[in-house]
């Protein structure tokens, strides 16, 4: 070949290479029946462990070659979307662009966002019993949560509400009684004041401010002073009140007035859990799980962490946060996909003894077993009699850490409808109480209104 | 010596105008066919990875996505946009970071390259200590930063050094005051290694004979700089000007790592981070591409003028 033609051969090459690359990047790989070469109905679910989670990562393997086992007409994929499975941008971008797995792991704040991409599937007609053994144990609130005009459209497999988590080890250091952990905001803030005198860059009460995690525990902290998010009907932001006020003015004292919650400010999820699983932190407010991230992700120790109820203004709180998450259905799986979708989820998160509620494998592991949730049964049916006893049984942490907490329940406020995005809007008064002594608190409050009330009238 | 007749080799007239045209249209076609077949794959990239997003985020920008319905609103996207209280913060403190980085960044690598070039020693050494900087990947960079210059105590290097001068400590990314210039000082150190190597290998362009009239002619440094090395390197100072402008106009990951986003109350926020915040915080996508628009016809509209002022000149 001459050199013009071998030049002509190897743009050809690239132009035909080029357009097969493209072709290949458009083709769905499997049919739409979601079947395999061999018959087996096949479903991909994210929020598999990373590898950094070593023991979590094994468990979650062999369950899927366990449930495959017992399903044989059934192939499992799993995704791993990251330690955090929901990291709001990642998430919002897997939606925009459709590339979410069959089954995919979303948090109940997540269910309008999911409806407005049109990614969500009706999954109403196919939970029953026959698909999920323990569906009439699961508390009917939480399928509330993840249903729209009748219609179900994720299955709740974890859900939380918030306390107040506190370091037994630096409340003993400072000379505060470990048992008896504050149950007032003014309690929180002369605990604090003590805790941060230990030195040491050590802060009394830590606090989110970036990331929509400042918007989320505000909305925490305003239903302890019984305050709302947002109007009844949701349309406007309800906030810019006493209650709201109250709460920023609270952290505003501490932050500047005590000098107790550290320099270092505009933290996020990560940040705050670092510095709890150094052992300097010595309260803040969050769920039982938290402890879990600060042992097996931050390195802390168990035995440090204990929690109390949510602190209220003048008494006990009127109000907490509760949250959790399920798994949605993509639109346009098949109903034996659907079907395949349902008995995994039932067996890997929803069967005492199995999956995430197979405390007896877990026990041994880094992970803990006896906190006093999730709580996915109702009281007195016989899954949450089994999971309870199970749990009890194979207790890996002091339960008495938890006993506070769990002897004064708080009633559980739900999420706001549209939450992330008000969460990030209202992380910017969270940041300016916690990072400007001269923050004018009406001011932040009254930005924030506009804002939520712009974003609740474009989203209605 | 016989004359040569050539009729049976010669071409033969074609007997219209169209088909002489077209054959030579085809011939041209045959001719380039191996530069087209490369051409394509260029084209094709270019139309699906930057006219196709740019084309679908305009059309976006007229549409509103609900319940998987999406509906053409018109201007809705850009008066609600526009109305968002974070809008004119978010322009306010893009301009104020662009006009210091210029002032900043576009200024210090030319003094630094003018140094350079005087430098008789370790020339290579020190390029290299410049431009390490650039070799860093940026989210590692701004991590440095954020951790160890900018920690808000005492224990952070810039605090730790104001401190041993006995000058006043800063909490630099948490104050509103000092979110843009601490900004500034990162990315300027991350970014200058490029524009000083370009200034450099401008400034070694420079006939050496034009210095040595001038300095015959009695010129300092500072004279030498003004009247030889600048008018010398105006092109490239100008090009250089345009596209520090341009992207530091699209300042985005310096407030995502070191202000953890919006930074205190909202004084990291920039146009860019607006965008993504829209986008990917408040599920409004097409709210966030209304406002790609309107950085994008603000920067176009920008270069157009900056491109025919400069033309003019020369």
């Amino acid at each position: 070949m001459s050199v013009p033609q071998y030049r002509k051969a190897a743009a050809l090459a690239l132009a035909a290479g080029l357009g097969i690359s493209l072709a290949a990047c458009s083709t769905k790989s499997s049919d739409d029946s979601g079947t395999d070469a061999s018959g087996k109905v096949t479903i991909t679910v994210d929020c598999q462990p990373v590898g950094a989670q070593k023991e979590l990562l094994a468990n979650w393997n062999a369950d899927v070659a366990e449930f495959e086992k017992a399903n044989p007409d059934i192939s499992i994929k799993s995704v791993s979307v990251g330690e955090q499975c929901n990291n709001p941008p990642d998430f919002t971008a897997r939606l925009a662009g459709g590339t979410m797995t069959d089954v995919f792991y979303g948090y109940m704040t997540d269910l309008q966002q999911v409806l407005d991409s049109g990614q969500a599937m009706d999954i109403t007609s196919a939970v029953s019993k026959d698909t999920i053994p323990t569906w009439d144990s699961v508390d009917p609130a939480l399928k509330e949560v993840f249903t729209e005009e009748g219609k179900l459209y994720a299955i709740p497999v974890k859900n939380y509400s918030m306390g107040l988590v506190y370091n037994k080890a630096l409340f003993k250091k400072a000379g505060l009684d470990a048992e008896n952990p504050p149950k007032t905001w003014a309690e929180v803030r002369a605990a604090a004041k003590k805790i941060a005198g230990l030195g040491g860059g050590v802060a009394g009460f830590s606090e989110y401010s970036a990331g929509n995690t400042g918007g989320w525990h505000f909305t925490a902290e305003i239903y302890s002073q019984g305050g709302k998010v947002l109007s009844e009907d949701g349309k406007k932001a309800a906030f810019n009140d006493a209650a709201g006020k109250q709460v920023l003015q609270n952290l505003k004292d501490m932050r500047y007035g005590d000098n107790s919650m550290g320099t270092r400010q505009l933290l996020q999820w990560g940040d705050l859990l670092t510095n709890a699983g150094a052992g300097k932190v010595g309260m803040f407010i969050g769920a039982p799980d938290a402890t879990q991230a600060i042992v097996s992700q931050f390195q802390g120790k168990y035995e440090d962490w204990a929690m109390g109820p949510m602190p209220g203004q003048d008494g006990a709180a009127k109000g907490t946060l509760g949250g959790g998450e399920g798994y949605f259905f993509k639109k346009g799986l098949s109903d034996a996909q659907v079907k395949a979708g349902l008995k995994w989820i039932a067996y890997q998160k929803l069967t005492p003894g199995k999956g995430q509620l197979d405390y007896v494998r877990a026990k041994p592991q880094n992970y803990p077993v006896g906190l006093p949730q999730p709580l996915l049964f109702t009281n007195g049916s016989e899954a949450q009699k089994q999971e309870l006893d199970l749990r009890k049984a194979n207790a890996n942490v002091d339960t008495a850490n938890f006993k506070i907490f769990e002897d004064n329940p708080v009633a559980i406020v739900g999420e706001p409808r549209n939450a992330q995005a008000i969460y990030a809007v209202l992380d910017s008064a969270m940041s300016g109480v916690l990072t400007n002594p001269n923050a004018n608190i009406d001011s932040l409050l009254k930005t924030a209104e506009e804002k939520v009330n712009q974003l609740q009238a474009a989203g209605s | 010596m016989a004359t040569m007749t050539a009729p049976a080799t010669r071409r033969p007239e074609p007997p219209r105008e169209v088909k002489t045209r077209r054959s030579k249209t085809g011939r041209k076609v045959r001719d380039n066919l191996t530069g087209h077949a490369f051409l394509i794959g260029a084209v094709l990239c270019f139309a699906l990875f930057m006219w196709f997003p740019m084309v679908r985020g305009i059309v976006m920008s007229f549409q509103r996505t609900r319940r998987g319905e999406t509906t053409w609103v018109g201007w809705d996207n850009y008066t609600r946009i526009v109305a968002d209280p974070s809008f004119w913060i978010a322009w306010k403190n893009t301009f104020i970071f662009t006009i210091l980085a210029l002032v900043l960044g576009y200024l210090l690598p030319f003094f630094v390259a003018i140094l350079l070039n005087e430098f008789r020693h370790a020339k290579g050494y020190l390029r290299i200590l410049v431009y390490l900087p650039v070799m860093l990947p940026p989210a590692s960079a701004l991590f440095l930063f954020k951790y160890y210059a900018y920690d808000p105590s005492e224990a952070g290097l810039f605090n730790a050094i104001l401190k041993a001068l006995h000058l006043p400590t800063s909490e630099w990314m948490q104050s509103p005051t000092m979110t843009i210039p601490a900004m500034v000082i990162a990315s300027t150190w991350m970014n200058m290694g490029s524009a000083v190597l370009i200034y450099l290998a401008s400034l070694q362009n420079i006939p050496g004979e034009l210095y040595e009239a001038a300095e015959l002619d009695g010129a300092g440094v500072w004279r030498r700089i003004w009247n030889v090395t600048i008018p010398q390197t105006r092109l490239i100072l100008t090009l250089l000007a345009m596209l520090q402008i341009v992207a530091t106009m699209q300042l985005f990951i310096e407030p995502l790592i070191l202000a953890n986003g919006a930074g205190t109350q909202d004084s990291a926020t920039s146009v860019a981070y607006l965008i993504y915040q829209h986008g990917f915080f408040q599920n409004d996508l097409n709210g966030a591409a209304a406002l790609s628009v309107i950085m994008l016809i603000v920067l176009a509209a920008f270069s157009a003028v900056y491109v025919r002022l400069t033309t003019k000149q020369d």
